[in-house]
């Protein structure tokens, strides 16, 4: 089941086109990875979902209904830019995001506290905002985001700027929010929290999208029958199934070989004849990163 | 409509809850009452005293007729010149009055000594009195009476009415160009103020990079118009409490000080308090003309017409400031777009002089056509009662005026506030204004 379903949508700006003919499905309860270079088109999709701009072309569901004002009430976006009113009081501010979304105040009362009492901040809601430090500031960010339990809940480089505490407590969160059953959309350069946070990612670059899907069949799409070798002592050369791609010398006189299968033969096959050719101390199959995936992809689009 | 709603009130408490607002509010009256209570204090208390003027009189003419006028009292007496002189030096009487022997219908020569130089008030009272003297002599010459006079004397008030018969001109002009140039001054004022208010506000959003997670809750309109319509509100809100406190403070200050408000009013009004008796009727005289006046100027229409021409003038600029606002990145980028909206502004401001001159004339009437010009302009006019088709076709094209530039100003917007570090100039805001959605 997908929450949100884009088909075929075009962007163009007066100087330049953002979005080519881009499709794209994002299932419930998952964490979709955004993925692109910058000006790659990634801010403006976003702010088509958001309604924020219009797409030229295409079409774009819902939970199987087009897109209409009412999702307003279902979304939740923090965007790359984002401020507060400095002058305005915390617990003020959340309240304005809240009724802006159409929440009821009483109710939005009740969800500031509750994400106050979670997010382990004090009881600041009488504090005005240019009063509290960055990290703070970011967190009421994110309880605006998510206050009015949006069931989608996009976030445009959402740890930028915060620091590596802050930025666990709100990786919790967007797991723990997950696990409830919302679905997030994560647009991000740091492949790390992609690699760590996203069941499914889509890369798009120049506004094309030239890749998309789980994360684990991007992964074993990309597996390249490449191993790491761990070995003491010289290996000899090896027969025409295989290709040494280069060797690192690590400590204790440990050499690091870097093998490719060329053909059919497999990793038992493989390790049965370096067995005869040296000592091996370790056996591992090289998995690409998303950051190499990232790199190539983005490296054959333009070359293609 | 609710999110305008939204938005206009977080508006409208965040600047109302200022503390340049609360200062502003409540300082400017203030000021007004305490100007007000210091002239009624400065001319209540000049009153209280009286200077004692010694009257030497070698014409014969004045002696017996002079009379205590204002604050001047008058004390007839023989003697020599000198020897008075030096009395007053001595501090008896404060001035010395010396009428020498004259030509009563060329009096020359009259002369006032006095140690310090006399106020204007105590001066013009000293001529006022020997002016009646000389007067009532030539009177007596004459064998006139006074209270023949007083029956001679008529007092008519023309009233002009065009020849349509529909609108009249008002008796006064003064008063109406008076009427005329504060209102069309207070809209100026109300449109450069909240104007540009309303071109900060956006700005802030833009450069703060909140507007981002606002438009993802409300259509960019909303959030323009919730502006607009906010700081409309703060400005009505001041303008109402202006009003409202000068007009407490008018009333209560007197009480306060102590003086009779009657007394008060008369003093605010510059005319004389302890006047004589034909004081008295040239002050009853100006109150009459002043209700005459008054009277021929239609209140409601103007009231009416100022906080129509007020609320569609602003509007009408509102818009083109938040669209200002939206564009730029920075105060100073905000210079070479100013221009262009307050110079419309300005120029009407410069136009009141020739269109008080002849407020039905041509330049009258297309400047009051015009939406730049249109609010400043036909409040000058309404007090020289302005037909009723060009009133209404002047509203008419406010409305259309403002639409228009909310249109406009909506459109450049919704792009604007979403472009951080973009070069932009005319050509480029006309871009956005005519892309798609």
């Amino acid at each position: 089941m997908n929450i949100l379903t884009i088909n075929n949508i075009s962007k163009r700006y007066a100087d330049h086109q953002a979005l080519s003919d881009v499709s794209m499905a994002i299932p419930k309860q998952s964490i979709f990875g955004l993925l692109g270079p910058n000006g790659a088109g990634k801010t403006t999709l976003i702010r088509i979902i958001n309604q924020i701009i219009s797409s030229d072309a295409g079409t774009i569901e819902i939970n199987g209904e087009p897109l209409n004002p009412g999702h307003v009430r279902v979304i939740g976006y923090l965007p790359e830019e984002r401020g507060l009113y400095k002058k305005m009081k915390v617990g003020e501010h959340l309240l304005y995001f809240a009724q802006l979304k159409g929440l009821k105040k009483k109710e939005s009362i009740t969800k500031i506290k509750h994400w106050f009492k979670k997010l382990d901040i004090p009881d600041w809601l009488d504090k005005k905002v240019e009063d509290l430090s960055k990290g703070m500031q970011q967190k009421v960010q994110f309880i605006g985001t998510v206050l009015h339990d949006p069931e989608l809940i996009i976030l445009d480089e959402p740890f930028s700027g915060f620091d590596p505490i802050n930025a666990n407590i709100i990786k919790d969160e967007i797991l723990e929010l997950r696990e409830k059953g919302s679905t997030i959309i994560f647009s991000t350069h740091r492949m790390e929290s992609v690699e760590e946070l996203c069941d499914h990612i889509a890369l798009i670059d120049e506004s094309h999208k030239i890749l998309d899907g789980p994360k684990k069949d991007i992964k074993n799409s990309h597996r390249s029958q490449t191993y790491l070798v761990n070995h003491l002592g010289a290996m000899g050369a090896l027969d025409s199934h295989y290709e040494i791609l280069g060797t690192n010398k690590l400590e204790d006189e440990i050499l690091e070989t870097k093998v490719r299968i060329t053909d059919d033969s497999d990793s038992n096959l493989l390790l049965k004849h370096l067995i005869n050719q040296t000592k091996v101390v370790g056996f591992n199959e090289l998995i690409p990163s998303i950051n190499d995936i990232f790199i190539q992809a983005v490296k054959e689009a333009n070359n293609g | 409509m609710d999110k305008i709603l939204l938005i206009l009130k977080r508006e409208y408490i965040s600047r109302v809850k200022k503390k340049s607002f609360l200062l502003a509010t409540f300082l400017m009256p203030i000021l007004i009452g305490g100007m007000y209570a210091l002239s009624i204090y400065l001319s209540v208390k000049d009153s209280d005293e009286e200077f004692l003027i010694k009257v030497i009189d070698e014409s014969g003419y004045v002696g017996n007729k002079i009379e205590d006028k204002g604050v001047a009292k008058f004390e007839v007496i023989t003697g020599q010149i000198d020897s008075v002189k030096t009395d007053v030096e001595q501090g008896e009487g404060f001035a010395l009055l010396y009428i020498p022997e004259l030509d009563l219908y060329k009096p020359k020569g009259i002369e006032l000594y006095t140690m310090q130089t006399p106020g204007m008030e105590l001066e013009s009272d000293v001529d006022d009195a020997v002016e009646n003297a000389l007067e009532a002599t030539k009177m007596d010459n004459l064998g006139l009476r006074q209270n023949t006079l007083d029956s001679i004397k008529t007092r008519i008030s023309i009233k002009s009415k065009s020849l349509s018969g529909e609108a009249s001109t008002a008796g006064s002009s003064t008063i109406a160009m008076a009427i005329g140039t504060i209102s069309g001054l207070l809209i100026y004022m109300f449109i450069m103020i909240y104007g540009s208010q309303v071109m900060r506000a956006v700005m802030q959003e833009k450069t703060s990079k909140i507007v981002e997670i606002l438009v993802s809750s409300v259509k960019p309109y909303q959030l323009m118009m919730g502006k607009i319509l906010g700081v409309a509100l703060v400005g009505l809100t001041q303008f109402a409490l202006w009003m409202i406190l000068t007009f407490a403070i008018l009333s209560i200050g007197p009480m306060l000080l102590d003086v009779d408000p009657q007394v008060a009013a008369d003093a605010a009004s510059g005319v004389s308090v302890a006047g004589n008796s034909g004081g008295n009727a040239q002050a009853l005289e100006a109150m009459d003309k002043l209700n005459d006046v008054l009277g021929e100027i239609n209140i409601p229409l103007i009231l009416g017409a100022f906080l129509y021409f007020f609320l569609t003038g602003y509007l009408f600029n509102a818009a083109l400031f938040a669209m200002v606002g939206s564009a730029v990145d920075s105060e100073a980028d905000t210079q070479q777009f100013m221009m262009p909206i307050m110079m419309p502004v300005i120029i009407s401001m410069m136009m009141l002089g020739p269109v008080l001159k002849d407020p039905a004339g041509d330049l009258a009437f297309w400047l009051s056509m015009i939406p730049f010009s249109a609010p400043i302009i036909m409040m000058v006019r309404i007090p020289f009662d302005v037909p009723t088709w060009q009133l209404i076709l002047s509203m008419l094209i406010m409305i259309g005026g403002f639409l228009g530039t909310t249109w406009m100003a909506g459109r450049v917007y919704r792009i604007g506030i979403l472009m951080h570090g973009a070069k932009v100039n005319y050509k480029v805001i006309f871009k956005w204004m005519m892309s798609k959605d």
